[in-house]
């Protein structure tokens, strides 16, 4: 096992037991607010025990928030890279196998889709599904699936030149059982792979959207709107901005690491465009 | 007064990570002779070659030995004296001529270096002097192969322009590693003519590294034999092939004159070549020996001479 | 280069325009809610919605109402802003290239930065250049660059307070546009104190933007260097008695340009994407911050114009990497 794929699962480990018991260990109500102790510094910087990473501009506590920031992140990274993968693969797995007329239509569309910048679109989406978690998920989706769609065609054109895939095909074997008998198996870990890469993407997108106010709703904590919220009163109080961040950080490196940890331990030499 | 070989080596041993490539290998190339280096792939022979130029592929590392080029330590050098060598005094023709040009630039550019570096000639006359070498080698339109990528040539035009880039400083040592083993049988069969007559016309130490002792038969002055990276035997070409004394080396005659793979077998090459890890401490080719006896797995036997020039590492002609 | 290559790419090009009409048509149309309605401003009467249902051609059937936005997009017709009260177009063509100036910056720092770091990791192996490099690398690909942007603010705006952190220039400097690109306007001016003043107020969004890119850069040539060096050309190439660093950062690298040029290809929409953020973030007046103003006033036809130029953009920029590409690599125009 690498350093990075310890490091990574670690992290990601981590990461899902404080969504699974976020608000268990959350001291406070996330969404409580104390405008008699605003911006309390976290207990380092002379804060006190009542609030370890202080309290942000409407008073609440910082690190109820994290939490359950945390567990926004985790669903939204967990479901639509899942969701993702769902989508991309079958399209992946009939533009390879059929190639041809069939393969050049499908991805042409994924060239299209990948041409509209997927900040944007994502941005666009929320706009037009209107706030909320699981309209963040079904827009990283919509954006999103090509990654997979791409790269995993990619891998079913080379394995469908290999020996037990034409085997199968001679046989004549149904189509589908191929992609899923034969196909399907040996793309398993490019697709664990890929889904943990999205994963980090996802966490950031969510982010981003929240950051912008077009992510989750207002009452949800988000590490997005929390760095947007103390982005304001930065020079007062930097833990309002940089504790969400530095969580945020952890977490995209965490599930990138785990990633390129599971990538280097599949196959050293495997290359992609992700 | 004795001038020095064109190139000495002494007890070369060289090792990659837990494997040791070449052990205690002694050779002496004099000017202007060519010492065909012969072996099986795996045998150390290209790595000898590779050695001398201090070009190991990593992890590869001289362990113990000296090289010394007319009588100047290589070992002792530093990189930068080592590098005003390569290329000018010492040149080396690759063995694969399509892999061994850089793929991303056109041959007049890329082939003309050495000639800008060491003869400090401008570029448009160091274009000039790569046509007429080429000419020279019988490369028609040379100007025109010049302005052409590597991909756009056969490997016979590719092995030419390679071998007037190693020629193109004189240099005093070419190491010639396999320079026919990628090729067709027709181009082969040029290249090597070609390689005859530069030998005949420049007189050049030269040391050919090459699997196939046919390939030398005609080429070189002598032959050296190598086995699991150890030198087993060595004699002028002459003596070699009508009085071959290791039954390694009978056994790889035996393939040639005879072109029999079975021939090969019946005359004593079998099983798997060892890799030493360690000094060897018994005879390396006693595994595929028909003339094993209890000595070989004891001691490894020293080189000994046989005949004027003639040496010969086996237990068989241990006595004197 | 072939001129059927050519051709085809450009025929491509044109395919995707299209495909992108398509889309930008079924996600503002198709997705459920009355569109008209969804791109009426907010606290509009039944009037100004049948106003925008007609203006929009919001009604009859999908395709008659693709067919006249076809139309009008092909006639140069986005629509007028609700929010600014002029045409869609020319708002939008009138930020481009304050966005345009910042993305290029971007990638030229992304693609420098990331062949220089990405080579001087190999050069100096094991060294601190080379663990710090990777560092970064892990670091710039992972975090998204609004991030890197408020991180840049903090660091070099808050804490050491050297650099400007909004605009493109400062007050005092400020004079008429003349060609859209705030560094060919003062270097026309030749005045070296407002270059001064436009270059400080580049760098920090630039530098956000190129991040994630770099990085990618970076770990492309590192991977290919590493794995050309055991390649036989360079065996030639030292056999000629050329200096290490001169194989490396030319004969070598040269190579490993030519992957690194697919890679900038695939990842320059990333880039351009990156801009609405990086530009809000860093109050940089271009389509980028346009976007999420447009958004506050509900300005649809702002929103689809912006939309279909930044995949204009896109789009030519990938058939100028394709171009590029077949310059770079001296196969491909075999092969095609």
């Amino acid at each position: 096992m690498n350093g990075k794929l310890w490091a990574g699962s670690a992290i990601a480990l981590l990461l899902l037991l404080v969504a699974l018991a976020g608000p268990r260990l959350a001291p406070h109500d996330p969404n409580r607010q104390d405008l008699a102790s605003v911006r309390q510094p976290p207990v380092w910087a002379g804060g006190a025990w009542r609030h370890p990473l202080g309290t942000d501009s409407l008073g609440r506590d910082i690190l109820s928030r994290l939490l359950w920031g945390a567990r926004v992140a985790v669903v939204v990274a967990v479901a639509s890279a899942a969701i993702s993968a769902l989508v991309g693969v079958p399209v992946a797995l009939v533009a390879g196998y059929a190639r041809g007329r069939v393969d050049t239509v499908l991805m042409r569309v994924v060239d299209v889709w990948m041409s509209i910048p997927a900040v944007l679109l994502a941005i666009v989406l929320m706009a037009v599904l209107g706030l909320g978690l699981w309209k963040v998920v079904l827009a990283i989706v919509i954006v999103d699936w090509t990654r997979f769609a791409r790269v995993i065609r990619g891998e079913v054109l080379a394995l469908r030149e290999k020996e037990f895939v034409e085997a199968a095909r001679a046989i004549g074997l149904h189509p589908l059982r191929v992609m899923v008998e034969e196909l399907l198996p040996n793309l398993v870990p490019l697709i664990i792979v890929l889904v943990s890469l999205e994963m980090a993407i996802a966490v950031g997108v969510e982010a981003l959207l929240s950051f912008v106010g077009l992510g989750v709703q207002a009452a949800t904590p988000s590490w997005g709107a929390m760095i947007a919220e103390g982005r304001g009163y930065l020079m007062v109080s930097w833990w309002g901005m940089g504790v969400p961040m530095l969580a945020l950080i952890v977490a995209v490196v965490g599930f990138n690491l785990l990633g390129e940890g599971l990538r280097e331990r599949f196959d050293p030499r495997l290359r992609m465009a992700a | 007064m004795t001038t020095a070989p064109a190139l000495e080596l002494r007890t070369l041993t060289v090792r990659y990570g837990a494997r040791l490539a070449t052990w205690e290998v002694d050779l002496a190339l004099d000017p202007g002779e060519v010492l065909g280096l012969v072996g099986e792939s795996g045998a150390g022979k290209s790595t000898v070659g590779r050695a001398v130029v201090r070009l190991l592929p990593e992890p590869g590392r001289i362990e113990a030995g000296a090289i010394r080029l007319h009588g100047r330590d290589l070992l002792g050098l530093s990189e930068t004296e080592m590098r005003r060598l390569r290329g000018a005094d010492l040149a080396l023709i690759p063995q694969d001529p399509l892999s061994a040009l850089n793929p991303a630039f056109r041959i007049g550019f890329q082939a003309t270096d050495a000639l800008r570096i060491h003869r400090g000639l401008t570029r448009d006359a160091a274009v000039a002097e790569m046509v007429r070498l080429l000419g020279d080698l019988g490369v028609p339109e040379a100007a025109d192969v010049l302005q052409r990528y590597p991909h756009e040539l056969s490997g016979g035009m590719r092995q030419r322009v390679l071998i007037a880039m190693a020629f193109s400083c004189d240099p005093t040592l070419v190491i010639a590693d396999e320079p026919t083993t990628a090729l067709d049988v027709t181009t082969q069969a040029q290249i090597l003519r070609l390689l005859e007559e530069l030998q005949a016309e420049r007189r050049v130490a030269t040391l050919f590294v090459t699997h196939d002792l046919g390939v030398v038969a005609h080429l070189a002055h002598r032959v050296a034999v190598m086995y699991a990276g150890c030198l087993v035997e060595s004699a002028p070409t002459g003596e070699l092939f009508r009085a071959a004394a290791h039954p390694y080396t009978q056994g790889l005659l035996a393939q040639v004159l005879r072109a029999d793979v079975r021939a090969a077998a019946s005359a004593g090459i079998e099983g798997v070549m060892p890799q030493l890890a360690a000094a060897p401490t018994a005879c390396p080719f006693r595994g595929g020996c028909s003339r094993r006896m209890a000595i070989c797995d004891e001691t490894m036997p020293a080189l000994r001479e046989v005949a004027p020039g003639h040496a010969v590492a086996c237990h068989l002609h241990q006595g004197t | 280069m072939s001129v059927r290559f050519l051709l085809s790419r450009l025929l491509l090009a044109v395919l995707s325009l299209w495909g992108v009409s398509v889309l930008v048509f079924a996600i503002l149309r198709i997705l459920p809610g009355d569109p008209a309605v969804l791109m009426a401003p907010v606290g509009s009467t039944v009037q100004d919605i049948e106003r925008v249902r007609r203006e929009f051609g919001l009604s009859g059937s999908w395709w008659a109402q693709y067919g006249a936005f076809f139309l009008s997009l092909c006639r140069g017709n986005f629509g007028r802003s609700l929010w600014l009260q002029q045409d869609a177009l020319r708002v939008i063509l009138e930020r481009l290239p304050a966005t345009l100036e910042l993305a290029v910056t971007a990638l030229v720092l992304a693609t420098g930065g990331g062949v220089l770091l990405g080579a001087c990791s190999v050069w100096r192996r094991r060294s601190w250049l080379e663990s710090g490099a990777v560092t970064l690398g892990t670091l710039g690909i992972a975090v998204p660059n609004f991030v890197w942007g408020l991180l840049l603010i903090v660091l070099f705006g808050a804490i050491l307070q050297l650099l400007p952190i909004s605009g493109r220039i400062a007050p005092e400097y400020e004079a008429a546009e003349v060609t859209g690109s705030a560094v060919v306007d003062v270097l026309l001016r030749r005045d070296p104190a407002a270059l001064g003043s436009v270059l400080a107020h580049l760098i920090l969004p630039a530098s956000a933007l190129a991040l994630p890119l770099l990085a990618a850069v970076f770990r492309t040539i590192r991977s290919d260097l590493l794995g050309a060096l055991g390649e036989e050309y360079v065996v030639t190439e030292r056999m000629k008695g050329l200096g290490e660093a001169r194989i490396l950062f030319w004969r070598v690298l040269r190579n490993a340009l030519i992957p690194t040029a697919t890679l900038i290809g695939v990842q320059f929409g990333f880039l351009i994407g990156g801009t609405v953020l990086i530009e809000t973030i860093f109050a940089w007046p271009g389509i980028g911050q346009l976007t999420l103003q447009a958004f506050q006033y509900r300005d649809f036809p702002l929103i689809q114009g912006i939309v279909l130029v930044y995949a204009v953009t896109v789009i030519l920029s990938n058939l100028a990497v394709d171009v590029a590409y077949s310059f770079l690599n001296p196969r491909v125009r075999l092969v095609s």
